[in-house]
């Protein structure tokens, strides 16, 4: 069942926390609302489940407006942060409990329910732990029945309020490949809060970036990283390295940095947006970027080396971040103290007046510059 | 051991519990808490056991099975039930919209919830009686409606019950404040409506604070003195209450029937103490986790 939000607003006192805000949510698939704290993601994930009311706009499950539908006959499964298990209640009490809820004409007999509970304990793997209480499981297990009883009464969307936020890092990813690989099998539409990006990136099929209230981006997660459309997006997920200036002459200049950019107008603020793969390291600068770093740690866990940069006789408000890979690690050799250039290839600039980046690829004009002249 | 040997070597000492205790101290602080507990506590007891050791058994039966006495025993046994039910469910009421509901006012009357306890019971029974006296402002009005408080049974559990609400309000209240609204809120998600969401996932959490609160309410009552003798009239046979019974034979100068009739109240006070607390750490032992 598809779901589509039309101009939600919601106020808490004077704080706006969510500012007008559309989406559509596709049928079927797994839907991240990704944002910091404070953004108005959990408040709009409980919206859209009836827990709290919004000041204006509506709320359409496949086409059908629900916005004044009560929680309770809207038919969404709901899983806390904090599992919200009943502590009073085994695990298959837990799970029994929305069958039992509904109304006797549409109850399940006694055996069915068990039936049931028996063929969800199967699909959360946890069936030994039927007659346990929630206070006798882990973190991951009382996670996974809080969503065995939120899926027992076949609901027609699937809500998450940062299902894996108190868990731990190990078990946390363990419990998304799951979740991930329930959702192929079932094909529930859900929505999922978390201020995770990698959570975000991995698990989901489509990504909601939000901020201050507002939507910040809708895309996939593939296209989310490659192709921020605002500062926000871009700072937000990953690292990124910043070269703030000053154009000059179809250069960003600031301090002893340069970066050529040609086609640019003079005289006016950027910034110029890079990821960590879009530059390497190289000994001396290059032709078309002079960006000075000394190198401040090594880190070699993991698939690739990656190296902190300081900026030398320019500033950065954050350290610059570049990986590199073991074989040209062991090859080039650098070391923690020593001065490098970082060359990019490709980069995304925001000018002083626009909200919008502009792609920069020099492969591609250093190719052009060299037919041309 | 040499004295070298002790300095050198990480100290080794013979209550091997001492050493790992990082707070100093505990011996001097156990020592004065149990002085102190043994001094408010044990020494009155063992005095009533002394005083009554002074009669013989047959004596003693003779003075607490005495059909006055007896008949107290019922008085405050039905009366203080009474009133703990009806605090059950009045202070349970009272809590709920203390914590739940926020309105002008609320922080007063949670202050005035511990009125009962600040009040000497004897300014409260007093005042009670005056309120509910046939001329009085409540009991001109139930007087009307045929109904007698003042001077009756019916005033003592009114006694009882304003002398031990504070009781309930302040075991239920922490609980609910602690209940997640998370909780309610799956519930609510599962279909649940709202009754069954209060007798299934409410209630449950609630019920051993307020059984607690209740009980505590009913021992308390059992033993409440100044608030109820300005009310209740104390008919021999109809509305005297057992501690009324022990301060009568100590005016009679009896100090052994005094303290035998005490003894048994003090000694059900204690049965039902010792009952919640294993009934409550039962319970609480499986919501925990064994």
């Amino acid at each position: 069942m598809s779901i589509t939000i039309q101009n939600i607003n919601k106020t808490f006192g004077k704080f706006q926390a969510l500012n007008n805000v559309s989406l559509d949510i596709p049928e079927g698939k797994l839907t991240a609302l990704l944002g910091p704290s404070g953004s108005g993601k959990t408040t709009l994930l409980r919206i859209i489940a009836g827990l709290e009311s919004s000041d204006a706009g509506k709320i359409l499950f496949g086409g059908e407006d629900v916005s004044h539908l009560h929680v309770r006959n809207r038919n969404i499964g709901f899983v806390f942060q904090h599992y919200a298990l009943f502590r009073h209640l085994t695990v298959a009490q837990n799970i029994a409990f929305g069958l039992e809820s509904l109304p006797r004409k549409e109850r399940p007999s006694k055996q069915d329910i068990a039936q049931r509970v028996d063929k969800l304990l199967e699909m959360i793997q946890l069936p030994q732990l039927a007659d346990r209480y929630p206070s006798q499981l882990s973190g991951g297990q009382k996670q996974r029945v809080a969503l065995a009883r939120a899926l027992a009464t076949q609901p027609r969307i699937l809500l998450l309020d940062e299902p894996f936020g108190a868990l731990d890092a190990k078990v946390r990813k363990d419990l998304r490949r799951w979740l991930r690989a329930l959702h192929d099998e079932y094909h529930f539409t859900s929505i999922f809060v978390t201020h995770d990006q990698e959570e975000a990136l991995e698990l989901s099929d489509q990504v909601v970036v939000m901020s201050q209230g507002k939507v910040e981006q809708v895309d996939s997660p593939a296209q989310l990283y490659a192709r921020p459309d605002s500062r926000f997006v871009f700072d937000f997920l990953g690292h990124v390295n910043v070269l703030s200036g000053v154009v000059k002459s179809q250069k960003l200049v600031q301090g002893d940095a340069w970066v050529s950019l040609p086609g640019t107008r003079g005289d006016q603020e950027a910034q110029l947006y890079l990821r960590p793969h879009e530059v390497q390291l190289s000994r001396s600068p290059s032709t078309h970027a002079r960006l000075p770093l000394r190198i401040q740690s090594i880190s070699l866990i993991g698939s690739e080396v990656r190296l902190e940069l300081a900026p030398e006789g320019w500033e950065s408000s954050e350290l610059w971040e570049t990986g590199m890979s073991h074989g040209e690690f062991a090859q080039q050799n650098p070391t923690r103290g020593e001065l490098w250039y970082a060359v990019p290839s490709v980069g995304h600039l925001f000018e002083a007046n626009s909200h919008q980046p502009r792609t920069v690829d020099w492969n591609f004009q250093d190719a052009a510059n060299a037919s041309s002249m | 051991m040499s004295v070298s040997a002790q300095t050198s070597v990480a100290p080794v000492r013979r209550f091997s519990g001492r050493s790992k205790r990082v707070l100093p101290g505990f011996g001097l602080s156990l020592g004065i808490s149990l002085f102190f507990v043994s001094l408010v506590l044990l020494l009155p007891l063992t005095g009533l056991v002394v005083e009554t050791s002074g009669m013989t058994w047959d004596q003693f039966v003779f003075t607490i099975t005495d059909p006055r006495v007896i008949e107290s025993y019922k008085v405050t046994a039905w009366t203080a039930l009474a009133a703990s039910l009806f605090n059950g469910v009045f202070g349970l009421l009272l809590a709920w919209v203390l914590v739940r509901y926020e309105f002008p006012g609320k922080r007063l009357i949670d202050a005035v919830v511990d009125l009962p306890f600040a009040l000497p019971t004897a300014v409260a029974g007093i005042t009670l009686a005056t309120l509910f006296a046939q001329n009085g402002w409540y009991g001109q009005w139930l007087d009307k409606l045929g109904v007698e408080v003042a001077f009756t049974p019916i005033g003592i559990v009114v006694a009882m019950a304003f002398t031990s609400i504070p009781f309930v309000v302040r075991t239920v209240q922490p609980v609910l404040e602690e209940l997640s609204p998370a909780d309610e809120e799956a519930a609510v998600s599962l279909g649940a409506s709202d009754g069954r969401v209060f007798r299934k996932v409410i209630f449950p959490s609630l019920w051993p604070a307020l059984v607690t609160g209740v009980a505590l309410s009913f021992t308390r009552s059992l033993g409440e003195f100044g608030a109820i003798i300005f009310i209740a009239g104390n008919t021999p046979y109809v509305s005297e209450v057992t501690s009324l019974m022990i301060f009568i034979r100590l005016q009679e100068y009896d100090y052994a029937a005094a303290s035998a009739i005490a003894s048994m109240v003090l000694l059900v006070s204690l049965i039902l103490l010792f009952a919640i607390n294993v009934w409550q750490s039962r319970f609480l032992r499986r919501l925990e986790g064994r």
